[in-house]
């Protein structure tokens, strides 16, 4: 092709024998940047928890209303449900749908339970009168935790949506790259667990 | 298809898939995640097994490490994944993190200390 | 029963909910109702809402979505200007006995549309819609990473903007300042549905500006031409870098203080209450860690039109082009360290003061050296006096004022005297107009041939230059000297008579911009009707350095036929005079996104979702939002988003190209 002209050396400058690139190529960056963004949001509302974590305004205390059994039976959930994806994970490397789909409703019945022990909690706290208007200190709480409970939340209704679109459509690599994604969304909850049940339920406890 | 067409599709595919963690690899950052979480729910637990400054530092440095943990066995971290930009993008946020979360801290600190000596637990040692 | 029964289905809106008492308003409604009624009526008579609907509400074209930022940038400047000059005109009258003819209760609305415009409405679009537009072509792409994302960004963006206007109209908008500081946009002080309108119109445009940061950053790393290392890349574009960086570590930062003011208002939580461990001064340190790092994403990308201005119309490489990029990347990573000098009067002692006093300074050595770095790719160079350098020039002129109040300011015992006086109002102003709207200006100017494929008329463009100018300047210098004088920001009355004076002149100045703005449109006007005067076919009208002149005017919808591969930091330079030929023949199926209505479908159902909160209706708020969730996953159920440009088709418009290309420029030997 004609395409470089004279001069000593003739560099090519222009791509005349593309090829396609693969589709979805940006989108786990893309998708990490936007868990970069969302880490800043809890951000905030760790820093807010660090302000506030000790007005308590006369209200109950963390000693009086944490129970560490049930965030450590909590804990377990959410890390047994961050094993089971990463099996799901395998088991899709491995090109297995059926491995696939029963590791990731595994996942999804140990975030249900996460959720249902949460929002149990939560129940009682609400009970006993120590609702997120009480105090600062509760607001921040309820805030915090809840802001995760939330990202839980809409983790298990995507993976429910991904699981139908598995089971319809087979391990494409479109359904691959969305199973990454959730699985980094998934992780990520996980990692800013650590933070809630150190700085929050442990740390409070101890203040 | 030339072979200059495959070659680079190869490359491709090396710098712009993610990394996989293999069944191992999930269980020792399991295991690891375990007993990194179990510590510390224990020494808070177990009240008065240490003192509350010491039970502090080890719970913040034993979650500091199960971060670790996690980003290299669950989020698959590597300085080589996307050429590198997504490792520099986790660097950017903990640094913005960091200067938020202290940050944030220091300023309330010192206001609350200037502005309501005396009010409160965040008046400080006067 | 009826009563119980309306309150469940209108919420908190009410008959008296609409300014019928205002007169102003009222007025201001007719006249947008006639304008809306007169548009709906040409594009109905000239059938045009088809084209309008297929060409450009669903398309995913990063350059179409550019355009639209800028139409909406456009039109709510209008809106924010229209709020300056109400602002300027109470102010120039109210003495003494004269109350002026605006109540407390409109005016403080004004200064908070007008701020909040601004920023969000004016600023945040043109600079989104620049980088949209220019930043594929810079880099030799075909379109962004996610083309549709793109395409939701903008209508979040927009449905942002229609949430603000309504407010115009239903009840009333926030009367807090731009800001909405707590306690004062508590519920306590503001239980009115202002401070939600500011909210719901923030967190819906927000969401846009995240997606739209995470979609050009994804763009710019991954999307590059060959040969396009990171030290190749075009100046504009790493500011759209250090820009999107910018906007994706900050908005969250925003979006979550908005959710605790919000849940401070709608849950009765205590993050911001003056009781019940609640601290109103946390809210004021939040929203200033996103705050200042918006000031920037708002200025860097002025400083990348710049430096591609002043290159190309010094027929120059820019001087200094490494320390031009560290410069962006050391003001990417200060502007989170200086938030605090926004509120050094809020008492947290000389410790803090001093740090945050110190690092503002720092902040501005690498601005310092930019400026420096543009000097110095004008000298010796020879610079042609088109319009978009004549917007550098100015820039130059007036931002260094802008900056050195600002460096000023930056003194904590300084800014004891200084905080929240006109003093500051003059130098944010001297910034963001002098800075970012002369930014737009000179880039609209220089990007225009390329988006429409004639230039911008020169005389109109001209006077409105030396408009916005002047009127700056006259406008602008009071408020420092009363500044000075000690008056403060934000008042609808004065009793000293002898200040009235330098208000007036201000009037004046806004006066002189409005003339300024009238020129713009009239520019536009006669641009548009004498385009073939002003045709440029060659796609490179002044002599440009980057590829994006590299292909047609207006580019093809696939941007380039074939991929340019990058040998140098100025590309397209390297490539005319190394005399590369544009490829003719040999032509491929183009792969590229396909139009899609669901951006409009969730933006507009994130509107009614807001508005829904906003008048506390639940049962819309709770509809529309499982519309949103259930439409987002019926959209993910279509795995089919793309198609292919036939190669004929792609031959077809290159042929033409081709044709005009060789009917213009004499065959060199």
């Amino acid at each position: 092709m004609a395409t470089t002209a004279a001069g000593t050396e003739a560099p090519a400058f222009y791509d005349l024998d593309p090829h396609e690139h693969p589709a979805g190529g940006s989108t786990m960056l893309g998708f990490w940047l936007y868990l970069m963004s969302d880490c800043l949001i809890f951000a905030m509302l760790f820093a807010a928890w660090g302000v506030y974590g000790s007005a308590y305004a006369g209200g109950p205390t963390p000693k009086e209303l944490f129970d560490l059994k049930l965030v450590a039976v909590n804990t377990a959930m959410l890390l047994f449900s961050s094993l089971t994806y990463g099996l799901a994970m395998i088991a899709s490397d491995e090109d297995r749908r059926g491995a696939t789909l029963g590791w990731l409703a595994a996942t999804a019945v140990f975030g249900a339970a996460f959720l249902g022990i949460e929002l149990y909690e939560f129940s009682h706290l609400l009970h006993e009168g120590a609702g997120p208007q009480r105090s600062a200190f509760l607001s921040s709480f309820f805030t915090l935790v809840g802001t995760h409970g939330l990202h839980v939340t809409f983790g298990l209704v995507w993976l429910a949506v991904l699981m139908v679109q598995v089971a319809r459509g087979g391990l494409i690599p479109a359904n691959v790259r969305r199973l990454q994604c959730l699985s980094l969304f998934w992780h990520f909850l996980d990692v800013i667990w650590i933070g809630v049940f150190t700085f929050v339920y442990l740390l409070g406890v101890l203040r | 298809m030339s072979a200059h067409h495959d070659a680079h599709g190869a490359a491709a595919d090396h710098d712009g898939g993610a990394p996989h963690g293999t069944r191992k690899s999930y269980l020792i950052g399991f295991a690891l995640s375990v007993l990194l979480t179990a510590v510390p729910f224990a020494i808070v637990m177990a009240d008065g097994i240490v003192g509350p400054q010491t039970a502090a530092g080890i719970c913040m440095v034993f979650a500091v490490v199960q971060i670790l943990v996690h980003m290299v066995y669950f989020l698959h971290m590597n300085t080589k994944s996307e050429n590198g930009w997504t490792m520099m993008a986790l660097i950017f946020t903990v640094i913005v993190v960091v200067i938020a979360l202290t940050g944030s801290l220091w300023v309330m600190y010192h206001m609350n200390a200037n502005m309501m000596p005396g009010m409160g637990d965040m008046s400080g040692g006067m | 029963m009826s009563d119980t029964l309306l309150k469940t289905i209108f919420g908190r809106l009410t008959l008296e909910s609409f300014p019928i008492h205002e007169p102003i308003l009222i007025a201001t409604f007719a006249m947008v109702a006639l304008g809306g009624v007169a548009l709906v009526g040409a594009l109905t008579y000239f059938k045009l809402w088809g084209w309008l609907w297929r060409d450009w509400f669903t398309s995913v074209d990063h350059k179409k979505i550019g355009i639209m930022y800028m139409v909406l940038g456009l039109v709510m400047l209008l809106r924010g200007f229209a709020d300056a000059i109400m602002m300027r005109l109470q102010q120039a009258m109210a003495f003494g006995g004269n109350e002026g003819y605006l109540n407390a209760h409109h005016y403080d609305q004004i200064f908070t549309a007008h701020g909040v415009i601004m920023i969000f409405f004016v600023a945040m679009p043109f600079v989104t819609g620049l980088m949209n537009y220019v930043v594929p072509l810079q880099i030799g792409a075909r379109d962004v990473s996610f083309p549709f994302l793109n395409n939701f960004s903008f209508w979040m963006t927009t449905a942002g903007a229609v949430i603000v206007m309504a407010s115009l109209f239903v009840g009333e908008f926030a009367r807090t300042g731009w800001l909405a500081m707590a306690p004062l946009s508590g519920l306590d002080y503001s239980p009115d549905v202002g401070v939600d309108y500011y909210i719901w119109a923030l967190q819906v445009a927000g969401v846009g500006t995240l997606l739209s940061g995470v979609n050009l950053i994804a763009t710019i790393v991954k999307m590059r031409a060959p040969g396009m290392t990171l030290m190749k890349m075009p100046i504009f574009t790493w500011s759209a870098l250090t820009t999107n960086v910018l906007i994706v570590a900050a908005f969250p930062i925003l979006t979550a203080v908005l959710a605790m003011l919000s849940l401070d208002r709608y849950v009765g939580t205590n993050f911001f209450t003056n009781t019940l461990g609640g601290n109103p001064m946390m809210y004021v340190n939040m929203i200033w860690i996103w705050g200042h790092p918006e000031v920037y994403i708002l200025i860097l990308p002025a400083f990348g039109v710049f430096s591609e201005v002043t290159s190309t119309f010094t027929g120059k490489r820019l001087f200094g082009y490494t320390s031009m990029v560290y410069a962006l990347l050391v003001i990417t990573i200060l502007a989170y360290l200086v938030w605090l000098h926004h509120f050094f009067t809020m008492g947290s002692g000389a410790s803090v003061n001093s740090f945050f006093g110190i690092t503002t300074m720092i902040i501005s050595i690498p601005t310092g050296a930019k400026i420096f770095n543009w000097l110095f790719t004008m000298y010796k160079g020879r610079i042609r006096f088109e319009l978009p350098m004549m917007w550098t020039i100015a820039f130059m002129l007036t931002f260094v004022i802008g900056g050195m109040t600002g460096v000023l300011l930056a003194v904590p015992p300084a800014d004891f005297v200084l905080h929240n006086s006109l003093f500051l109002v003059a130098h944010f102003h001297n910034v963001i107009i002098g800075g970012v709207l002369f930014g737009m200006f000179a880039g609209i100017n220089y990007w225009w041939p390329k988006a429409f494929g004639y230039t911008l008329d020169k005389r109109w463009g001209t006077i409105s230059f030396w408009c916005w100018v002047v009127g700056f300047w006259v406008a602008f210098t009071p408020l420092y000297i009363l500044g000075l004088m000690g008056v403060t920001r934000r008042l609808r009355h004065f009793e000293d008579p002898s200040l009235q004076i330098w208000f007036v002149i201000a009037g004046i100045g806004v006066a002189i911009i409005a003339m300024g703005i009238l020129a713009l449109l009239i520019q536009l006007y006669v641009s548009v009707r004498d385009r073939e005067r002003l045709r440029d076919v060659t796609g490179d009208p002044w002599g440009g350095r980057t590829l994006e002149w590299a292909t047609s005017s207006p580019p093809p919808e696939y941007n380039f036929a074939f991929t340019p591969v990058v040998h140098d930091l100025d590309a397209w330079y390297d490539m005319k005079s190394r005399e590369a030929e544009r490829p003719v023949g040999g032509f491929r199926d183009i792969h590229m996104p396909k139009n899609t209505a669901a951006g409009v479908v969730l933006a507009g159902l994130s509107a009614v979702t807001a508005l829904a909160m906003i008048w506390y209706m639940w049962w819309l708020a709770i509809l529309a939002f499982a519309g949103i969730v259930g439409f987002a996953i019926w959209h993910s159920f279509d795995y089919d988003g793309d198609y292919h440009i036939p190669a004929e088709e792609v031959a077809r418009v290159e042929d033409a190209r081709t044709h005009s290309l060789a009917s213009t420029k004499p065959a060199e030997a």
